[in-house]
């Protein structure tokens, strides 16, 4: 790639979409067009200075909120927030003059500077973008394109000049471990599934993406779906496969295209199929579409869903690296995992090694979302701490109205419905596989929210549970049963009803399912209650004891109060309240009786002063 | 005499020839009903019987992949699927009251979520990983982002507005 080609990039991930990016892409075009400025929209090999300006779409740049994101190359200038009414000043500025347009760029919230591109943003100064630095840049969409950036060079050298053993050897020895959640040493399970007898295995790619708040996979197969296909192939080699699916989330309209797309350009290209890179072997590959199961994440699960069954886990062992799809022997990685090996080949193991931690190296995606100012897809070094994810990426935590409050700061929930709560005092704490383990939490497939002093970890952790609950498959009864009764004790809680004994239940029946469920699912789920009960005790004691929501969101535990200064005596509320709980003269200021109350909420809806609140 | 219009035979015309494109293969039962859902919007119990048959396993377990997978309806669905993300980070970025408002103002609840008329169906999904822009509603294919009550309303009554002039 020429450096110094001139181009507008145009982010076109689901974020970007939905804030109205492609109007602003057809509008450059348009633009451009009437001004007579030559515009080339096709990536072309063989010419590095095109005659005109480049637009492109890319995939996800990670700054979603800030969106619609245009990058203009090469001076590597960030537009956000960009409507089609700004096309005209940008193209007049920037693309004529060598001008910036300084109402669309970032604005630090802190210092109020503005800042011109990525490389004085500290959004994306602090990360490390490895498997997305391509993301967000590159066009998705075009073979040629990802070639041009040495696309599929290690995909090619893994089949014509290296062996099996080597391939596994390599990835055992970078330390790679899956992304999906577990943190199973990728290389251990290729060796595992290369050793097995029988000429037929598979390869799945595992994109169903279940976990509410984590869209790292979504982004990788947006924003560069070659680089998964290329690591598909890698593990096919070095297992001996020559059968792939990708299995992507139905949820995820956009990347499912994307994903056929590029395996239908690299069929095209010689690259699947019969003959890859001149050798004797097939590789095929075929995308499928979940269709909503949170438990199909689970190996076992996936590989029934695949054949066509309900999507139910199997007791393990047999491992699938024994007896996987159609009791073949079968590797299944996560997306990132499988983005992340081209790059290992490509840069030696050695090299990977050099970041992250001892037990966890390389980078990892993280999807930073709730309270926080730049929500946003990002990547870290392991060992990178809280403070500077939430404090520093993520510029601070904010309040219910979206201001940055410096004291805000609650909790972070990692990992998902698998995961768990941090507090303030792992802040300091290193991000990786062992240590969050260590403290209750794991790095599951990624997601990170970040939690203001208004939220209520009670619902928190019955949020999660509510969650676990509707996708447990039914199995096992640990599972099915365990899940609804730990959700029932939660709704005691919060609704008033719970007693010491409650608390004690709930983490015996928590205790139970942890060691009695049948798959990873049920294995986790009690874990967002566990380490809530365990770092936020106080709250719950005060819902079970005091009868009393501290975070004042549990409605039944939330007694109505009357604004004095806003009442206007009008009586409403009084013929709304079924208890008659509400007395006061008319036109003078109404009390509420504690001891009558139900807190049924009727009150509040039908005050036209909004003077009672909870 | 006029002719006895069988509406039945373009119904399965199509099912014939998703049933075709892969091959009446059982293990293809996902693709097969999710092709089908595509054609009709829901799957119809006639169908899934249809398809157990043609593809030989007991209509009992083309049933059970229907009732197991999120993404299948056993029921009609409306002509706008309102899909409210109720994933982490938009359910801490309040995206309760926002369903609940979109339940009051189409008069639904947890168990009627498709409106009398078939313009609606209202359903929550546990997260469609657009999570920067939380909270987020869906509309059909439409992402609309960092959503209100109040905004969430205005999507409605455009809806209603353009319906009622067509």
């Amino acid at each position: 790639m020429n450096n110094a080609e001139r181009r507008i990039i145009i982010c076109a991930g689901t974020g970007c979409v939905a804030n109205g990016s492609l109007k602003v892409y057809e509008e450059f075009k348009r633009i451009l067009g009437e001004k007579n400025i030559p515009v080339t929209l096709e990536f072309k090999k063989e010419e590095h200075n095109h005659d005109g300006i480049r637009i492109s779409k890319s995939g996800c740049q990670g700054f979603c909120q800030m969106g619609p994101l245009v990058t203009i190359m090469p001076q590597e200038i960030l537009y956000t927030k960009v409507k089609p009414e700004d096309v005209n000043e940008i193209i007049d500025t920037t693309i004529i003059g060598a001008g910036i347009v300084d109402r669309l760029l970032y604005v630090e919230p802190a210092t109020k500077k503005h800042c011109t591109g990525p490389n004085d943003i500290p959004f994306y100064q602090r990360q490390s973008r490895t498997v997305l630095k391509e993301c967000g840049f590159i066009d998705p969409e075009s073979i040629d394109e990802y070639m041009s950036h040495g696309g599929y060079e290690q995909a090619n050298r893994a089949f014509t000049k290296l062996s099996a053993k080597d391939i596994c050897d390599e990835i055992s020895f970078s330390g790679l471990r899956g992304r999906g959640g577990g943190g199973f040493p990728t290389g251990k399970k290729w060796e595992l599934t290369r050793v097995q007898p029988g000429p037929k295995k598979y390869v799945i790619c595992n994109g169903d993406e279940g976990d509410p708040g984590a869209f790292m996979d979504r982004s990788v197969m947006e924003g560069n779906p070659h680089s998964v296909i290329e690591g598909v192939i890698i593990a096919c080699k070095a297992i001996g496969a020559d059968q792939s699916y990708i299995y992507v989330r139905a949820e995820y309209p956009l990347a499912v295209q994307r994903m056929r797309k590029a395996v239908q350009d690299a069929y095209e290209r010689g690259i699947l199929g019969k003959g890859v890179f001149g050798t004797v072997n097939k590789i095929d590959c075929e995308v499928m579409e979940g269709a909503g199961a949170f438990v199909c994440g689970e190996e076992t699960a996936l590989i029934a869903s695949i054949t066509g069954k309900r999507g139910m886990p199997s007791p393990k062992p047999p491992f699938p690296a024994q007896k996987g799809l159609w009791d073949k022997p079968t590797v299944i990685n996560n997306v990132e995992t499988l983005a992340t090996v081209p790059l290992i080949m490509k840069n030696g193991a050695a090299a990977f090694k050099k970041i992250g931690t001892e037990k966890s190296p390389g980078t990892k995606t993280f999807a930073l979302t709730g309270h926080v100012s730049n929500t946003g897809l990002i990547e870290v070094p392991f060992g990178a701490t809280l403070r500077e994810v939430v404090h520093n990426i993520g510029g601070g935590v904010t309040d219910d109205k979206g201001n940055i409050t410096p004291e805000g700061f609650k909790a972070v929930q990692i990992g998902g419905p698998s995961g768990g709560c941090l507090t303030k005092e792992h802040l300091d704490l290193s991000l990786d596989f062992d240590s969050l383990r260590s403290v209750g939490a794991m790095v599951g497939s990624g997601g990170l929210v970040v939690m203001n002093h208004q939220t209520c970890m009670v619902q928190i952790a019955r949020f999660f549970m509510q969650f676990t609950q509707n996708e447990s498959c039914g199995k096992c009864v640990l599972c099915r049963e365990g899940t609804q009764q730990m959700l029932a004790l939660l709704d005691d809680i919060i609704e008033g009803r719970a007693t010491g004994e409650t608390l004690k239940l709930l983490e015996t029946l928590a205790w139970a399912v942890q060691k009695g469920s049948l798959c990873g699912l049920g294995k986790t789920a009690p874990n967002p209650i566990l380490s809530t009960m365990k770092n936020f005790r106080a709250e719950y004691e005060a819902h079970v004891f005091q009868k009393r929501c501290p975070t004042r969101r549990c409605k039944a535990l939330c007694l109505p109060v009357i604004d004095a200064a806003k009442c206007k005596g009008c009586t409403a509320c009084v013929k709304q309240c079924p208890v008659g709980a509400i007395t006061g003269e008319r036109k003078m200021p109404h009390v509420i009786d504690a001891s009558k109350c139900i807190k049924c909420g009727a009150c509040i809806k039908v005050c036209k002063f909004n003077a009672i609140g909870i | 005499m006029s002719k006895v219009k069988n509406t039945e035979i373009p119904k399965f015309k199509k099912v014939c020839e998703i049933l075709a494109r892969y091959n009446n293969d059982s293990s293809k039962l996902i693709p097969i009903l999710q092709a089908v859902q595509d054609e009709y919007r829901y799957l119809p119990e006639e169908i899934m019987t249809f398809i157990a048959t043609s593809v030989k396993i007991p209509p009992a377990s083309v049933y059970g992949v229907a009732t197991f997978y999120a993404h299948f309806s056993l029921e009609p669905k409306g002509k706008y699927i309102v899909k409210l993300c109720d994933g982490t980070a938009c359910h801490v970025k309040n995206s309760i009251p926002i369903l609940e408002a979109i339940r009051e103002n189409l008069n639904l609840n947890e168990k009627t979520k498709t409106t009398p008329d078939m313009l609606f169906t209202v359903e929550t999904v546990s997260c469609l990983g657009a999570c920067g822009l939380a909270p987020v509603v869906v509309i059909n294919d439409d992402v609309h982002g960092q959503m209100t009550p109040e905004k969430a309303l205005a999507l409605l009554e455009d809806i209603k507005r353009k319906e009622s002039v067509q």
